[in-house]
C-alpha cells in the first residue's frame, strides 16, 4: 500500500465522476439494442405483400424448444396468401418455450421468420404468450400486452427500445432509429466482407 | 453580548433541524455522487431528480418493523441510539458562521463557550457511550464484539484527533473556536504553519465517523455488521444519523480550526454562512470522494494505523510546534516545518510509482 497508489485512485474515481453515466433509464429511455439482436420474431412479407412463409414447417423441425407449431394449406391459386404452393394457415410461436436462439431463422428456406427485436412480452395468462400469425407479421407493431395497452389506453404501442439500423433480414420492419454508432452497411450484396449476415433472408 | 436565552432555544432548534434535514439530504447527495462515481445515475425516481427520495427513506424506515431481541435490556437498547444522536447533535452549535449579530440580529452560533474544543471532545467522545451500550444491551455476541471493535477504534483515534488539535490551541492559546476563527484572520489560516495536523485531523475525523476507510460497522459482508447488528427500523436511523452527524461537525470544525472559519482571506468578502457552507460542502464531497475511492482497513489495519503512524505523527508534530512556540519563534519557522512535510509527503507520492514499477518487473 503506498500512500501514490492512494493518491492515484483518488484520480481514476475524479475521472469517473465526469464521465457520462452508462445507466440506461430504461422505461423513459428506450434501450440501445443491437442490429441483430434476438427479439420477437416477425413474419416477413415478400415487397408486393405476400407472405413469405410457405407452410413448411422446417422452422418447427429446427426449434429445440418445440415452441413453433405450424399447420399449411394449399393455396387459392387466384387469390394466394404466399408465394409458393402452400401457405401457413396456422403459425403459432410459445413465446414461453422459446429460447430465442435464432434456429427457426437459420432453418427458414424463404426467409420468413426472422428474429426481431421486441422484447416486452411479460404477460398474466399463458394462453397470451402463444402469438399466432396475426401478432407475429410484419405489419404487427407491438407484442401482445403492449398492444393490449394501446387498446385501452388509445395510444400508440410505445417501443422500449431503438436500433441503429434493420438487419436487412428483417424486410419491411421499420425500428425507432438509435442514435447511430456506426454507419449501416450497403446491402449485404455490396460488401460481403463487412457483417456476417446470414443468407436465408434474401430471395 | 450574548443573545436571550429564547434567542439560544431557537437557534438551538434550527441547528437540529437544519442537521437533521442535512443528514437527510446528503443522503441523497452522497448516493447520487456515489453513482456518479461508479459512472450510474443513483436514485432519481422519487420525484423530480430523486428530490424526496430522504422523504421516502424516513417513512420506510419509520414504518419498518421495530424489532427488539427478546433477551436484550430493553432500556439500554432504546437509550443507546438516544444518546448516540443527542451527542452528536449538540455539538453543532459551538461552531460559527459568521460575524456577531450576523443571523438576522442574532449571532451565528448557538453557544460561545471558551473551553470550545474540550467541549466537542466531550461530547463527540460520548458516541462511544452509545455504540457500547448498544452492542451490551443487544444480548448478542456479533453486536457486543461490534461494539468492542468500534468503540476501540473511536478511542485510539480520538486520541491522535485530541493531539493534533493540541497544536492549534497552543499556537492560538485559547480553546475558543472564535478565538481561532479571530487568530486566522490576523496570522493566517493555520492550515500553513499547521499543515501535518490538518491532515492528521482529517484522518482521524474520518475515523470517528465511521466512514470509509474506518467503516468498520458496515462491513456486513465481513463482520456481521457492528454494533448496530440487531437494531431495525428507526432506531438503526437514528445510529446513522449520529454517524452523519458526526460526519457534518468535522467537516464543519476542519475549516474552522484550519481553514478561517467563516472568513476569508483579504479580497474575498466576509459573507457570513456562505464561506463556512461552501467550505463544509468541500470536505463533505471530499469524505464521499474518499468513500468512493478506497478499500476499508482490516480492523488490525485499523488499530495498527492509529496507534503506529497516526499517534506517533501526531505527537511529534505537537512536540515540534510545542518546541517553537516555548523557543518564542516566530509562526514563519513552523510554516517551514509545515513546508517540509508537504515535500516529504509529495516525495513520497512520486517516488512510490517508480518503486512500485520496480518491484513488479522484478517479481513478475
Amino acid at each position: 500500500m503506498s500512500i501514490a497508489a492512494l493518491a492515484q485512485s483518488l484520480g481514476i474515481t475524479l475521472k469517473a465522476l465526469f464521465t457520462r453515466p452508462v445507466t440506461i433509464p430504461y422505461p423513459d429511455a428506450p434501450v440501445a439494442l443491437k442490429p441483430r439482436f434476438h427479439g420477437r420474431h416477425v413474419l416477413t412479407r415478400h415487397p408486393g405483400g405476400l407472405e413469405k412463409c410457405i407452410g413448411c414447417s422446417l422452422c418447427a423441425a429446427a426449434c429445440p424448444a418445440y415452441a413453433i407449431y405450424v399447420e399449411a394449406a394449399e393455396n387459392d391459386p387466384a387469390n394466394p396468401t404466399s408465394a409458393g404452393e402452400r401457405y401457413a394457415k396456422v403459425y403459432e410461436i410459445n413465446m414461453l418455450r422459446c429460447i430465442f436462439c435464432g434456429l427457426c431463422e437459420e432453418a427458414c428456406p424463404t426467409g420468413a421468420v426472422v428474429m426481431g427485436y421486441e422484447f416486452e412480452m411479460a404477460d398474466y395468462r399463458y394462453s397470451d404468450f402463444v402469438y399466432g400469425k396475426e401478432d407475429l407479421l410484419v405489419e404487427v407493431q407491438g407484442t401482445k400486452p403492449q398492444r393490449r395497452e394501446s387498446t385501452y389506453t388509445g395510444r400508440e404501442v410505445k417501443p422500449g427500445y431503438a436500433v441503429p439500423y434493420a438487419r436487412v433480414e428483417l424486410e419491411g420492419v421499420n425500428p425507432p432509429k438509435a442514435r447511430v454508432e456506426r454507419a449501416a452497411p450497403k446491402p449485404w450484396r455490396d460488401n460481403p466482407v463487412d457483417d456476417d449476415h446470414h443468407e436465408g433472408g434474401h430471395s | 453580548m450574548t443573545d436571550s436565552l429564547l434567542a439560544a432555544g431557537v437557534k438551538a432548534f434550527l441547528v437540529v433541524f437544519g442537521l437533521l434535514t442535512a443528514f437527510a439530504y446528503m443522503t441523497l447527495v452522497e448516493r447520487r455522487l456515489l453513482a456518479r462515481f461508479q459512472v450510474r445515475l443513483g436514485p432519481n425516481r422519487v420525484g423530480p431528480l430523486g428530490l424526496f427520495q430522504p422523504l421516502a427513506d424516513a417513512i420506510k424506515s419509520i414504518f419498518k418493523e421495530d424489532l427488539v431481541v427478546s433477551k436484550a435490556d430493553r432500556l439500554v437498547f432504546l437509550l443507546a441510539p438516544i444518546i448516540s444522536i443527542t451527542f452528536a447533535l449538540v455539538g453543532f452549535g459551538l461552531i460559527p458562521f459568521g460575524p456577531k449579530h450576523a443571523f438576522f440580529g442574532w449571532d451565528p452560533w448557538v453557544i460561545n463557550l471558551d473551553v470550545g474544543i474540550l467541549y466537542l471532545f466531550a461530547v463527540s467522545e460520548m458516541a462511544v457511550y452509545g455504540i457500547f451500550l448498544a452492542g451490551w444491551a443487544s444480548n448478542s455476541k456479533y453486536s457486543l464484539l461490534g461494539s468492542l471493535r468500534s468503540s476501540a477504534a473511536l478511542i485510539s483515534y480520538e486520541l491522535s484527533l485530541g493531539m493534533s488539535l493540541l497544536a492549534p490551541a497552543l499556537l492560538v492559546g485559547s480553546l475558543n473556536l472564535q478565538d481561532i476563527v479571530a487568530w486566522q484572520e490576523n496570522n493566517g489560516w493555520l492550515i500553513l504553519p499547521l499543515f501535518p495536523a490538518f491532515a492528521l485531523f482529517f484522518i482521524s475525523s474520518m475515523a470517528e465517523a465511521a466512514r470509509t476507510p474506518f467503516d468498520l460497522p458496515e462491513a456486513e459482508q465481513e463482520l456481521v455488521g457492528g454494533y448496530n447488528t440487531e437494531y431495525s427500523s428507526i432506531k438503526w436511523a437514528l445510529f446513522q444519523m449520529a454517524e452523519y452527524v458526526h460526519l457534518i461537525t468535522a467537516s464543519a470544525l476542519i475549516p474552522t480550526i484550519f481553514l478561517g472559519g467563516w472568513r476569508m482571506p483579504g479580497f474575498l468578502p466576509d459573507i457570513p454562512f456562505l464561506w463556512m457552507f461552501l467550505k463544509m460542502a468541500l470536505f463533505l464531497f471530499v469524505f464521499i470522494w474518499i468513500r468512493a475511492t478506497w478499500f476499508r482497513l482490516r480492523y488490525d489495519q485499523l488499530m495498527r494505523f492509529g496507534w503506529g503512524r497516526l499517534l506517533p505523527a501526531a505527537l511529534i508534530w505537537f512536540l515540534l510546534s510545542a518546541l517553537v512556540v516555548a523557543a518564542g519563534a516566530s509562526i514563519s519557522v513552523l510554516n517551514w516545518f509545515s513546508l517540509a512535510s508537504v515535500l516529504v509527503l509529495l516525495a513520497v507520492l512520486l517516488s512510490g510509482p517508480a518503486r512500485q514499477k520496480t518491484a513488479k518487473g522484478g517479481a513478475a
